[in-house]
């Protein structure tokens, strides 16, 4: 009997099936995460933003093609991995930047913080903070430009007036609250100085949310992170709510500690990165000369990412632990 | 109340819905059959007939002296007309019997059923499972009278059977359970019998309800038998998983699982003692699913052992579009062949067909380290890392830090993986090498 099969079969190694989830679907329910936060930001800080968000879009994508071009690989910027990048890197611009500034920055993440690693999945570090990181030290005054929403009126941030020994009641003076409790609710809407991305808790934490639902992200670094914020805050004897609200810290929780690449993969070791995170950013915030210090604890974190995969190893089914 | 289940695995699809629902239809037996003188893990069986010789239905065809090796039968009456090296599921070829059927079913006069099983001392009903040629049927092809008699070093305390039947498609066990529940709980009883009196635990996944309903009457109230509905989940029908989650054990690393006391049977082994103690008759056939979206009626079939996949296809309404793969078991472990021209063997549950747009197509992209692969794995490994040591060939690392032959070869990596690395399939790869290095080692 002839085999009325042969020659058309595929032979290959099990398994035959595979889920659904691919780099790019991942990637864009990271971007569609971010939409609240993007409407937030247009809402606050006008139209402008989402000039800002285009230029990074449009660079970081543009580079990627040009250098993955350069070196002669395939262009995989359809990925969404540089889109990612890109609209984090304008969540972590002031709104008064210079067109030519979320350019460059788009640049820097794509080259210094990624391409020369190798691309997409060798990156140690968090290209969005790596770029953050070169335009603040190249251009400091034109990366701490604040203004308040809706009127655009130079402003300090809030943790800014707190770092120069403010207290809670000059930060209500700031935004012109009178009670604790509006001066949380302004600043979990957003109504306050800050980058692009980051004033609007609430927005950030629905897209948090949905990554979390879509298992795109796991509680572990997020959780740990904002709860050892929340607790260094009180035994430092400061207001744990405030530090939870003020700044990039739940923009940089939800999104940029949970940046897959540059993060541990076990357990554990998302347990510690979460951890040494919160610690860091609580003692950069009451001790550094710094007013912020998620970007500086993440990436610090970052570089720490080896040694914990290394020395957080799950212990193995049927053998006693490490 | 919420089911049990163990930590980690993935949720699959499971397409079972083709056949769940499906009464199994007894196959047509095959005008030839060709039946391999390897179906099981152990010692290749010698044959024990010539060609030109008459065989019964149920006469012992091929057998040997090594401790772990179980015997062949022959599934239909009839002649000998070859004895040659036939392509085998194992992807070799392998020594089959080739044996013309003479559609009499006359069966081997020394057959004898033993209905007073209750009385005979565990020594002579693992006698007669030998003989029988019970092997595991969920897939491992393990001789059942070895895992009856484990060392005695060792005290079991608990009978496991398995009836979680976790994979895509496969369904031939479920139907087992409903349709002859008594089979499998009489196979069960012997088994804690053989072993003295154990507890018998039957764990079942909760997306079987009517398995559950027709195990749990035929189990019947009191006893030393527990029924326990599962949470669904892959690979739930893993030995060790099994261990874990029914008495939140661990199988030591490289151990067997009768060093955390137990002995697992899936239920198709169970009611094949049964039938082979109540009836006399030896291992000459089995259920099947033949299933996947290739097929034109998807069905459960009681199959002779030696029939050709291909006929069991046609029985099942032939196949449906262009075929992709042919994969024997289920998709997550599976084997693909490039022919339908093997024949059944005794641990074969499931046939799979996949036509092109079944099947994914994408390429490996890259890790992005999202941990999905940690987060997934049954038995905690680290898989990207073993993939890496694999791919820098370093194996001792891979063995010594990360556990590669702790590593059961679900597949739950590689289905989870969004950048679609051959996760699994790169373990599957270092652990051959190993073992290669270490056969030349040995030979020096």
């Amino acid at each position: 009997m002839a085999d009325p099969l042969s020659g058309e079969l595929i032979v290959s190694s099990a398994p035959h099936v595979r889920g659904r989830d691919n780099i790019r679907h991942m990637m864009y329910d990271v971007a569609i995460s971010l939409a609240p936060a993007g409407i937030a930001a247009v809402y606050f800080f006008g139209l402008r933003s989402l000039l800002i968000l285009l230029i990074t879009v449009a660079s970081a994508l543009g580079a990627e093609a040009l250098m993955q071009r350069a070196i002669g690989r395939r262009v995989t910027i359809a990925d969404g991995s540089a889109l990612v990048t890109a609209i984090l890197l304008a969540y972590n611009l002031p709104p008064t930047v210079p067109l030519w500034l979320p350019f460059i920055g788009a640049l820097i993440a794509i080259g210094l913080g990624k391409m020369v690693y190798g691309g997409l999945g060798y990156n140690p570090f968090n290209p969005v903070l790596v770029s953050r990181t070169i335009l603040l030290a190249a251009w400091p005054m034109l990366m701490t430009r604040w203004i308040l929403p809706f009127d655009a009126v130079a402003t300090a941030t809030p943790l800014a007036v707190m770092k120069m020994g403010g207290n809670l009641q000059a930060a209500k003076e700031l935004l012109h609250v009178e009670s604790n409790l509006s001066l949380y609710r302004q600043m979990f809407f957003g109504n306050r100085g800050g980058c692009l991305g980051e004033t609007s808790i609430l927005a950030i934490s629905i897209g948090g949310a949905y990554l979390m639902y879509k298992r795109v992200i796991t509680w572990h670094i997020p959780i740990t992170y904002l709860s050892t914020v929340a607790i260094t805050a009180l035994l430092l004897g400061r207001d744990p709510l405030f530090h939870l609200l003020a700044g990039g810290l739940i923009l940089g929780a939800f999104y940029m500690a949970t940046c897959p690449v540059t993060t541990p993969v076990t357990p554990r070791g998302r347990i510690y990165f979460g951890l040494g995170a919160g610690l860091l950013t609580m003692l950069i915030r009451a001790f550094g000369s710094l007013p912020e210090g998620v970007m500086y604890s993440i990436l610090l974190m970052n570089a720490t990412t080896p040694l914990l995969d290394r020395y957080t190893r799950p212990r193995i089914y049927g053998r006693r632990a490490r | 109340m919420r089911n049990k289940t163990f930590p980690q695995g993935i949720h699959l699809r499971y397409h079972k819905q083709a056949t769940a629902g499906k009464p199994t239809v007894i196959a047509k037996a095959p005008a030839v059959a060709v039946v391999p003188l390897i179906q099981h893990v152990g010692a290749p069986c010698i044959p024990q007939i010539n060609v030109g010789d008459h065989v019964f239905m149920g006469q012992k065809i091929g057998d040997a002296e090594a401790l772990i090796t179980a015997p062949v039968h022959s599934p239909v009456s009839g002649k000998v007309i070859a004895l040659e090296a036939r392509f085998h599921v194992m992807r070799r070829d392998v020594l089959s019997v080739v044996i013309e059927n003479d559609g009499e079913d006359e069966l081997y006069p020394d057959i004898t059923p033993h209905p007073d099983w209750e009385r005979l001392d565990p020594d002579t009903l693992r006698k007669i499972i030998r003989e029988g040629g019970i092997v595991g049927m969920g897939g491992a092809a393990f001789p059942t009278h070895i895992k009856l008699a484990p060392q005695s070093d060792k005290s079991i305390d608990t009978v496991i059977i398995n009836g979680a039947e976790c994979e895509d498609y496969l369904t031939a066990d479920h139907r087992l359970m409903v349709e002859h529940p008594e089979w499998v709980i009489g196979g069960a009883l012997i088994i804690s019998h053989i072993l003295g009196n154990l507890k018998i635990l039957v764990g079942i996944e909760a997306n079987k309800p009517d398995a559950l309903t027709a195990i749990r009457q035929a189990a019947g109230v009191g006893g030393n038998i527990s029924v326990i509905a599962l949470d669904t989940k892959y690979p739930q029908g893993g030995e060790k998983e099994m261990i874990k989650v029914l008495l939140d054990r661990e199988v030591p690393s490289g151990g067997l699982p009768s060093e955390a006391g137990v002995v697992v049977n899936n239920v198709a082994t169970a009611a094949k003692i049964f039938e082979l103690i109540t009836t006399g008759m030896p291992l000459i056939s089995r259920g099947v699913t033949i299933s996947g979206p290739g097929v034109n009626a998807p069905g459960n079939l009681i199959a002779r052992i030696g029939t050709s996949i291909e006929e069991l296809i046609s029985e099942c309404g032939g196949y449906k579009g262009k075929i992709a793969k042919v994969i024997i078991g289920g998709p997550m472990t599976g084997i693909s062949l490039f022919t339908t021209l093997v024949t059944l063997t005794k641990s074969i549950g499931g046939v799979v067909l996949m036509r092109h747009e079944d099947i994914s197509h994408e390429d490996p992209v890259v890790c992005i380290r999202c941990a999905r692969c940690v987060d997934a794995c049954p038995v905690y490994l680290m898989p990207i890392a073993l993939y890496h040591y694999s791919r820098s060939l370093n194996y001792d690392q891979a063995v010594e830090a990360y556990g590669l032959f702790d590593c059961i070869e679900c597949g739950c990596c590689s289905y989870v993986c969004p950048g679609r690395l051959p996760l699994v399939e790169s373990i599957k790869h270092a652990k051959a090498e190993v073992n290669n290095k270490r056969q030349k080692q040995r030979g020096r």
